[in-house]
């Protein structure tokens, strides 16, 4: 039992940055209705930019708090992927938009192998190891807590109350569902539909940015490859929550995280990658949407 | 009916000899018309005639690509969408496009966004007071309403916004008759109390007519007579092909 709960924790922690990627995936196919491939690699970009913040900052200001070097890596993070993402979307996807359907993908995957090669090239193939930052672990019986769990699953929730706030309360999340479901009309009642993407692409920016740092954190390395295999699994995650669908891709992120933990406590870790696909491929049979996606069709 | 309009005014919206295609597909071939401050104008005309056009034509999407559309003295022609919008003109389109995953009450604020809000509770309550139906059914979703409902929730949207000039494309659509009498009573008394102009698209030419001050008609992308609306009426092409045994 508590070997359990043990892989239930390791799986909600693992899910919440998935989470947090998907919802970058599943924002931007909302509103613009492509899949962005780059995502991925935006995420990985957060964890090298933490990287090389974390470096500095403990070679410039010795014994600098963890929680403000974290901090002012998250936000630095935050910030080089937005202006990524940002310029991505103006240069690489505007100019396709309302050309064929598979224009815009291509590109993206593009965009995905240019920053891929680019990290690759100026970081190195290899991982880039960095020190624990956080070490402390709690015990409860037989169950083992680290903090840095506890920090992700935390920062997790704190960020998806504040997302779900904007998108729901906030005339931006109004202009944002809006654009989404019928751009004409957004701009027919004065709102910027193209600036509304752009916040769009800087919002799902953001949060790859924070998972990736505290990815960065948890693991302990960083790899210019990290995003194409979690990145892959994040964007699962939203397929397989709906794609389209903010709390569908919370709940398929925590579900991958689940699935691959359990899977590799009680089966075989080699194969948790197939078991991760083959529950979504057996969820996409009888339910082609996703678990929380809407129906294509619509009284409109 | 008559309104006080000053002849050497400019008129608030003018349309000089305007062509909008579709690819290469000429939807409207060089249309005049003019809307006054305070009037009521309507456009009639066949299916196919151009009409929607016109009217998104003026909310630059799709843009004209020749001729004018000079608002309030400013020369919109080639304004982003958004942009003219905030010049507070505002549209009923076809289709009527409500957010079908918006409540009544979300599509309400939508409609109040070019001012943050500001006026939105007394607004609100206007429009409540206007289609009751609507305040019955305000934290339904949108796409969930009746054809009818969502009719007066575009309407009602789009006075939201205070508009200088409202722009409204079949608003008579779908809806059961007493709902249509109530619908241009309101016009009428909107355009009555509050000064409000309106430009609008209508099958129902004969009560369209009735209503307005002056009207167009519209065959193949082009205006090919104009007058008030009580000339229209007598004008024996017009009853004939719009009046009399055809569409009412
Ligand atoms: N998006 C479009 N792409 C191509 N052609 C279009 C498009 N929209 C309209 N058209 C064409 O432009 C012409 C004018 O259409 P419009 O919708 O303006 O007519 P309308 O007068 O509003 O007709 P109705 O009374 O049926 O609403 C029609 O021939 C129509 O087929
Ligand atoms: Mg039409």
């Amino acid at each position: 039992m508590e070997y359990f709960i043990q892989q239930l924790l390791n799986g909600l922690t693992l899910g919440s940055i998935y989470g947090l990627v998907a919802i970058g995936y599943t924002m931007v196919y909302g509103i613009i209705g492509m899949i962005n491939f780059a995502h991925g690699d935006i995420f990985m970009l957060g964890g090298f930019a933490a990287l090389i913040v974390f470096l500095i900052l403990t070679s410039f200001i010795a014994g600098i708090p963890v929680a403000l070097a974290l901090l002012i890596m998250m936000v630095v993070a935050m910030l080089v992927t937005s202006l990524w993402n940002w310029t991505i979307e103006r240069v690489a996807y505007r100019p396709l938009r309302g050309s064929f359907r598979l224009a815009p993908l291509i590109t993206a995957i593009g965009m995905s192998i240019v920053l891929s090669n680019f990290i690759q090239v100026t970081q190195g193939p290899r991982n880039k190891p960095i020190p624990p930052l956080v070490n402390d672990v709690f015990h409860f019986g037989d169950v083992t807590v680290s903090l840095k769990q506890m920090v992700i699953v935390v920062v997790t929730a704190v960020l998806l109350t504040i997302f779900w706030y904007i998108v729901n309360k906030t005339p931006l999340g109004r202009a944002q569902r809006a654009t989404e479901q019928d751009r004409k009309m957004a701009a027919l009642l004065g709102v910027d539909v193209d600036r509304t993407i752009s916040i769009t692409f800087i919002m799902g920016a953001s949060l790859a940015a924070v998972a990736g740092t505290m990815y960065l954190m948890y693991y302990g390395v960083a790899s210019f490859a990290d995003g194409f295999i979690p990145g892959v699994k994040a964007f699962t995650a939203a397929v397989l929550g709906g794609i389209g669908s903010l709390p569908g891709a919370v709940l398929g992120g925590l579900l991958i995280g689940l699935i691959e933990s359990l899977w590799s406590a009680y089966f075989s870790i080699a194969y948790k990658d197939v078991a991760t696909f083959a529950i979504l491929a057996f969820v996409l049979i009888f339910k082609p949407t996703g678990i929380l996606g809407r129906p294509e069709v619509e009284k409109v | 009916m008559s309104v006080n309009v000053n002849p050497a005014a400019e008129p608030l919206l003018k349309v000089s000899g305007v062509e909008t295609y579709y690819g290469s597909i000429r939807a409207l071939s060089g249309v005049d018309v003019h809307v006054n401050q305070g009037e009521i104008v309507s456009l009639i005309g066949a299916n196919g005639a151009g009409k929607s056009t016109l009217m998104m034509t003026i909310c630059g999407s799709p843009q004209a690509r020749n001729g004018s559309v000079v608002f309030d003295g400013t020369d919109i022609t080639k304004m982003p969408t958004h942009l003219i919008a905030r010049r507070r003109i505002a549209q009923s389109p076809e289709g009527r496009r409500i957010f079908p995953r918006m409540t009544v009450y979300e599509n309400l604020q939508m409609g109040a966004g070019l001012d943050n809000l500001k006026y939105f509770d007394e607004d609100v309550e206007k429009i409540f007071a206007l289609f009751p139906r609507l305040k019955e059914r305000q934290s339904q979703r949108g796409g969930t309403l009746s054809g009818g409902e969502q009719q007066m929730l575009s309407i009602g949207r789009a006075l939201m916004a205070r508009p200088k000039l409202l722009l409204l494309d079949e608003p008579s659509l779908g809806l059961a008759p007493l709902i249509v009498k109530q619908i241009f009573e309101a016009i009428r008394m909107l355009n009555e109390k509050e000064g409000l102009t309106v430009f609008l698209v209508e099958q129902n030419a004969f009560a369209a007519l009735k209503l307005s001050h002056r009207a167009y008609v519209m065959v193949n992308g082009k205006v090919t007579m104009s007058g008030t609306g009580r000339e229209l009426l007598a004008n024996p092409e017009v009853r004939a092909a719009y009046l009399e045994g055809g569409r009412h």
